[in-house]
């Protein structure tokens, strides 16, 4: 049974390969791309309910005996996160299939996202950090390349800052494992977990510590080392920018989460006490960012990145109810996203610009789409009874719990204005008189779409804003499965006892 | 040893440091290029120096004949060298696309889409 | 740039050198060697024979697709890791089997995984190689 936990990495991996046997007929890759999307949905959901049964499942790849083997572990965290890739890999396979052109498929689009998922899914479920880092690097060179597809002049310049932003985090990645493997003498999580209290240098692993947070802090987009993401998620086509934002610095939050509570818990005090200082900051600059821009994508670029400060605060509170908050978060945060890039995608589609002053009067002409922007808008907001209420209020509540005002006051300032910058959006973009004059505007190129083509663009922005509705409205089990997760990850014992077969 | 090599671990950090932040393209992949062989070389030291033979229990023997080498940390720099080989391939394949492009290799002009429009 | 010298003996090592990636290949289970090493070998004899004789020439030699090498290689290892799970084992764990072959000596899915490295190794050097080349020309 426990071998199921593989699947969640190998059906990109062989789907990728059926597609790149098949390569010069395109055409069958995106449906392809659709059935690996529906298989994966499938399978992460039997792994997530296997995993609430069961609590933690391990597999050590190969029969080689932890801490030696390459190990694989679903927790309750890591099985969420691969349901959630699997949700946006699907609605990405919907929405690419109504929007990739013909030139991308043909320089292998398709098969890179079922790479770029395998990256996305083995840094979820791995339980060692050398693998952590083999996965990121997975990850990384098929993002590079689906940014850099097309080659027009915007995107080679936001490639280039990306490329090298985040090989100087790997490298820095690298060489934290390094020392740590020096310090603890493995790389297992749970042997670490097990291990790193038993350590008398605990200078040596503050030094480290911070070397992670460094190298994964440039991968989530913390204050200060975020300048790479609103200088190059822009550039590529929608559908590739929709699942970047989506889960991309997902990832780097997640493995934050993962190390800060079942590793590194030596010297909260001073670990914890700089993601909280760089938690509000990453909220506020975030924000602020985004009230000067005018470019739809990049608004919504910059307010990746203070919504990542609110899942930072969450861990850097640190205490059980923080921790859940976080975790409801990053869930709440990664629908939403998605599905407003989408809905950027066809604002595009239809008016032909990015640009808020270019574009104007949608609601009179697609109110449905209107409606389609204000759910994922207001929930990122944090709006009741949308998912991002309850995503910001267990957070907040969190916070003042622990009687951390300051931050707490950050936060709602930041929700506030994350309000205004949708307003923004919604002003511009729906409300006010279409700059030309009548809907003369409106690109042919949408005109002439065919009925499949719009259904395949509309149907993952209704289906993600259906689930922001779900998540909004019942909340309660998604808040048990977040409490549950925190749970694990701060009495780390279980995760130990079930990887290194302690009973 | 260990003191020479600790040395050249940062004589190569230091390098390589100064070259990404020079702003020529070239400068900018080799200093990647130097960051990558530092954390390799350091994983190599901390692995710590000995002159062991390979870990493989001898044939008819129960257990490892000391001293012997720790094969973690190579194997972890070969894995590490082998990544790094496909993202600097990459890597040079879109600075080059790039530099083809917007026809310069000064990283101070390649701020358009950094641009307030 | 054409070097007669150069072109008659790449023609000459391009065989010598598979043999020898082969070789490196088939000895790496337990000694120095294996599919990575291998491959970058291989990789390394049509860089030898397209630095002689141009990319058109070795394109032609090579017969298939890179891509098509990198997917076979992807194949295979994937493969490899397929029938540790019918005998009831852990995804991945090698399965020898019993009697030793000629030449090949030991045969197992980590073999089969290399061979599936070799031929993965060899198609994405090439790929880099020759699109570096052509957007030369």
């Amino acid at each position: 049974m426990e071998q199921i936990i593989i699947l969640p990495i190998i059906i990109p991996l062989f789907f990728a390969v059926v597609m790149l046997l098949f390569w010069n007929k395109v055409h069958l890759h995106k449906y392809l791309n659709l059935i690996s999307g529906l298989t994966s949905l499938i399978v992460s959901v039997i792994i997530l309910s296997f995993t609430i049964s069961y609590k933690i499942i391990s597999l050590q790849v190969g029969g080689w005996v932890a801490p030696f083997g390459i190990t694989v572990v679903s927790d309750l965290l890591s099985s969420v996160m691969v349901v959630i890739t699997a949700i946006i890999g699907f609605s990405t396979a919907l929405y690419s299939i109504g929007t990739i052109d013909n030139q991308r498929e043909k320089y292998l689009y398709y098969p890179l996202l079922q790479f770029l998922l395998m990256g996305i899914n083995g840094a979820f479920l791995t339980g060692d950090v050398f693998n952590l880092y083999v996965w990121f690097e997975v990850m990384l060179i098929s993002s590079f390349v689906l940014l850099a597809l097309g080659g027009r002049r915007g995107q080679l310049e936001g490639a280039i800052k990306y490329v090298t932003l985040n090989l100087l985090s790997s490298a820095i990645f690298l060489a934290a494992v390094g020392i740590l493997y020096g310090i603890a003498g493995t790389l297992n999580i749970a042997d670490l977990a097990r291990k790193i209290p038993l350590i008398d240098q605990k200078e040596l692993l503050s030094v480290v510590s911070i070397l992670f947070m460094v190298a994964f802090g440039i991968k989530a987009a913390v204050f200060p080392l975020f300048f790479w993401l609103p200088a190059s998620y822009h550039t590529p086509p929608v559908a590739v920018s929709a699942i970047f934002s989506g889960l991309l610095t997902k990832v780097g939050v997640y493995a934050l989460i993962r190390f800060f509570t079942m590793i590194f818990t030596h010297d909260i005090g001073f670990t914890h006490t700089i993601l909280l200082v760089s938690s509000a900051l990453t909220m506020l600059t975030g924000v602020l960012g985004a009230a000067a821009q005018n470019d739809f994508r990049k608004i919504l670029s910059f307010h990746i990145i203070s919504q990542i400060g609110y899942m930072i605060l969450g861990l850097a509170l640190f205490s059980p109810l923080a921790i859940a908050g976080a975790i409801f978060y990053i869930i709440h945060h990664i629908i939403v996203k998605t599905n407003l890039f989408f809905v950027s995608g066809v604002v595009k589609r239809l008016k032909g610009s990015y640009l808020l002053n270019e574009v104007g009067g949608v609601y009179k002409y697609y109110p449905m789409l209107g409606l389609l922007f204000l759910i994922p808008a207001l929930s990122l907001a944090g709006i009741p009874p949308l998912s991002g209420f309850w995503a910001k209020f267990v957070v907040i509540k969190a916070g003042l719990d622990l009687n951390q005002y300051l931050v707490v006051a950050v936060a709602l300032i930041v929700g506030l204005l994350t309000l205004f910058s949708m307003t923004k959006i919604w002003n511009e973009v729906f409300w006010k008189d279409d700059p030309s004059g009548d809907n003369k505007n409106v690109n042919e190129m949408y005109e002439s779409l065919t009925t499949t083509k719009k259904f395949m663009m509309y149907s993952p922005i209704v289906f993600l804003a259906l689930i922001t509705i779900i998540i909004g409205f019942y909340a309660e089990p998604f808040f048990t499965i977040a409490n549950d997760a925190a749970t694990q990850l701060l009495d780390s014992s279980l995760y130990i006892n079930s990887v290194l077969g302690l009973k | 040893m260990t003191v020479v090599l600790a040395v050249i671990v940062g004589l190569l950090y230091g390098a390589g440091t100064y070259m990404i932040l020079r702003r020529s393209l070239v400068k900018v992949i080799i200093g990647l290029i130097f960051l990558g062989h530092a954390a390799n070389l350091l994983i190599f030291t901390i692995g710590r120096l000995i002159k062991g033979s390979p870990a493989f229990i001898p044939v008819g023997a129960e257990t490892l004949s000391e001293p012997y080498a720790d094969p973690l940390p190579q194997a972890l720099i070969l894995t590490a060298i082998v990544i790094s080989f496909g993202v600097t391939a990459f890597a040079i394949v879109l600075f080059k696309r790039a530099y083809q492009t917007v026809g310069t290799d000064d990283l101070d002009k390649m701020k358009s889409t950094d641009e307030l429009k | 740039m054409f070097s007669v010298i150069l072109s008659t003996a790449s023609k000459y090592l391009l065989p010598l050198l598979l043999i020898f990636s082969f070789f490196l290949l088939l000895r790496g289970h337990n000694e120095p060697g294996g599919g990575f090493v291998g491959g970058l070998v291989a990789a390394a004899a049509y860089a030898l024979y397209f630095i002689g004789n141009g990319v058109g020439e070795a394109e032609k030699l090579l017969k298939v697709e890179p891509i098509k090498l990198i997917a076979v290689g992807l194949l295979i290892a994937l493969l490899s890791t397929i029938p540790s799970l019918f005998v009831g084992k852990d995804f991945m764990t090698g399965i020898w089997l019993k009697n030793n072959f000629p030449v090949v000596g030991k045969v197992g899915t980590p073999l089969l995984f290399d061979v599936g490295v070799y031929l993965l190794v060899l198609g994405i050097s090439l790929k880099i190689i020759f699109s570096l080349a052509e957007e030369d020309k």
